[in-house]
């Protein structure tokens, strides 16, 4: 895991500050002279060898300290950590609707495989995870922000935290996430199901919703939840989308304006934000794994 | 002196062999609502010239709503959008560049993923381990985190989005051909070939490529399905193709605005790109089923 980071960190380095020149361009902005920006990358020592520039980067980064915003002119780290909890609370009431609605699903579709239950769930999955996050974001606007009119059709949360702008932005990240949580934990469950165990718990006459919760739910919940947290990783790239939508003042949204206006600090410092939550939820899901496993736990 | 022939038992003509598989997915009625989405855009794509009303980058009459008649007589079937160009039309023509583009996009995202795999999962040992880091340090970035930088690296354009989307793919691409290749490479027709002395590259390509197809049609149909996603969500943020030519994305980024008083400038390409996607998602699907059958 470390490691990763460490390498992710290299390759945003290489990618963004290689050429000084560049970076004292965009610092400060086309219209300066030779001189400023070599006295610019005199003064942030950016005539050093390349590895020393990257070693006190990286030093710098691991004591929070990521530089100042090209565009906001403030250090980024004043912005990205409001950005950074705004877009956790977007993040974590998506969850809070995925993971309840789609074990649900998934479970009752995948309790008797092939049955209409089990093919409406599957196939309306399918559905919703065809329609890009930018399309189910019109198409519900559409429907209730236009057609109904209850719904504000910006989040920009300009008068403090409001719930009801939390609403369509929740939903469609929802709606997207939900269907590969739910095929998923339909396909353990279908696998579960066809268990000798199951059929022994079956055939000795114990109630069909016995064998359900005590028996076939337990081992197929292992899948989901690390699928769920694997789902973070799209959850993130989802968020970019749905904040750039709804005016929603997150982190996805800071790291989408500042690549169109090459304010790398901030680049940098999102793009390891990201990664490193990626990175630990992933960690997490191996983790998780082996302790909610058994059969891994006591091999 | 008679001419001697040897009778040899003739292979299948490999369209013959394509012709029947696909005779097998209509066991599948998910997969042939699939194909069918999927053919339908293809014939709109091809045809778009001769389909679409009005031509697709031509100002006529701004801001209308479906079904208005043209002052020269013709109908907006779907509208006009904010500056006046018929809206079907642009569906049209802009299925035409989805259809261009992602596909080309995931081919190119397989040559780079398929050999990649070949040598991990073949070779083995530090290539092996070499590769699966590398991949797993790309696949650690949230997807659309490492398109936002690149496209804002390389800059908007069609080839970069292309580079963009092999780089970010391949990795993915390459995971699942490894993981087919540990699984094929201890069968007897690989030993069979290693002792007949064929080089390895030979062994990849001929003996264990073939063998691996089956799921790898089904993850390329559901990665053409992402790819159709990702090249709409860059449209959508700015970062697809150069305006004015016709993209779905695109499109709905230019008219989102307004899309509280106009809804339809938005909604159909909405429509369009979701059913495409759609499309590949269930022949993805019944492709599955099906293969899973035998």
């Amino acid at each position: 895991m470390v490691l990763t980071m460490l390498v992710v960190s290299l390759l945003l380095f290489l990618l963004l500050e290689i050429s000084p020149g560049n970076v004292a361009t965009k610092v400060l902005g086309p219209y300066s002279s030779e001189e400023q920006r070599n006295l610019w990358l005199e003064a942030h020592g950016y005539f050093d060898p390349i590895y020393e520039r990257y070693f006190r980067w990286l030093g710098n980064f691991v004591i929070g300290d990521f530089g100042d915003s090209i565009r906001f002119k403030v250090p980024v780290g004043e912005v990205l950590w409001p950005r950074l909890a705004n877009t956790g609370i977007l993040a974590l009431a998506t969850l809070g609707v995925v993971v309840p609605v789609s074990l649900i699903l998934g479970v009752l579709a995948g309790m008797r495989e092939g049955s209409t239950l089990d093919r409406t769930i599957s196939v309306s999955s399918i559905v919703t995870t065809s329609v890009p996050e930018f399309a189910s974001a019109v198409l519900l606007s559409a429907v209730f922000v236009f057609l109904l009119d209850i719904l504000p059709g910006t989040s920009g949360m300009s008068e403090g935290f409001d719930l009801k702008q939390l609403i369509l932005p929740v939903m469609v990240l929802a709606v997207y996430d939900f269907g590969y949580v739910t095929r998923m934990t339909r396909a353990s469950m279908a696998e579960v199901m066809l268990t000798h165990y199951i059929r022994t718990a079956v055939l000795k006459g114990l109630p069909y919703k016995t064998v359900i919760a005590r028996h076939a739910l337990r081992n197929a919940l292992i899948t989901p939840f690390t699928v769920i947290m694997l789902q973070i990783n799209w959850l993130l790239s989802g968020v970019i989308v749905v904040e750039y939508y709804f005016a929603y003042k997150g982190f996805g949204a800071l790291l989408l304006e500042a690549s169109l206006n090459s304010d790398i600090f901030v680049i940098e410092a999102c793009a390891m934000v990201a990664v490193f939550v990626a990175v630990a939820t992933q960690t997490i899901a191996d983790v998780g794994y082996t302790y909610l496993n058994p059969r891994i736990r006591f091999s | 002196m008679s001419e001697q022939t040897i009778e040899i038992p003739r292979r299948e003509s490999s369209i013959l062999r394509a012709i029947k598989s696909v005779a097998l997915l209509r066991e599948s009625a998910v997969g042939m609502v699939g194909l069918a989405i999927v053919l339908f855009w293809v014939l709109v794509a091809l045809f778009a010239d001769l389909l679409a009303p009005f031509p697709p980058n031509a100002t006529i009459m701004p801001l209308v709503m479906p079904g208005t008649e043209a002052p020269d007589g013709g109908m907006f079937l779907l509208g006009t959008d904010h500056i006046g160009r018929d809206i079907l039309s642009r569906i049209m023509h802009g299925a035409r560049q989805v259809l261009i583009y992602g596909p080309l996009a995931t081919v190119c995202a397989y040559s780079v993923g398929i050999p990649m795999g070949l040598a991990a999962g073949y070779v083995g040992g530090l290539t092996d381990e070499v590769l699966s880091f590398i991949a797993n340090v790309i696949l650690s970035f949230p997807v659309l985190v490492l398109y936002v930088i690149i496209i804002a690296t390389i800059g908007a354009s069609a080839v970069n989005i292309v580079i963009a989307v092999t780089f970010a793919s391949a990795p993915g691409i390459m995971r699942i051909v490894r993981g087919l290749v540990l699984d094929l490479r201890s069968r007897e027709y690989v030993f069979a070939a290693q002792t007949r002395g064929e080089p390895p590259w030979r062994i990849m390509a001929v003996e264990i490529l073939p063998n691996a197809r089956g799921p790898l049609i089904v993850d390329a149909c559901l990665r053409l399905g992402y790819v159709i996603i990702t090249i709409g969500v860059l449209g959508f943020l700015g970062l697809g193709l150069p305006p004015p030519d016709p993209d779905w994305g695109g499109m709905i980024n230019e008219t989102r605005q307004m899309a509280m008083a106009f809804p339809h400038m938005a909604l159909f390409p909405c429509l369009a790109i979701s059913s495409l996607v759609l499309g590949f998602n269930l022949l993805a699907d019944g492709l599955r089923e099906v293969s899973l059958r035998d």
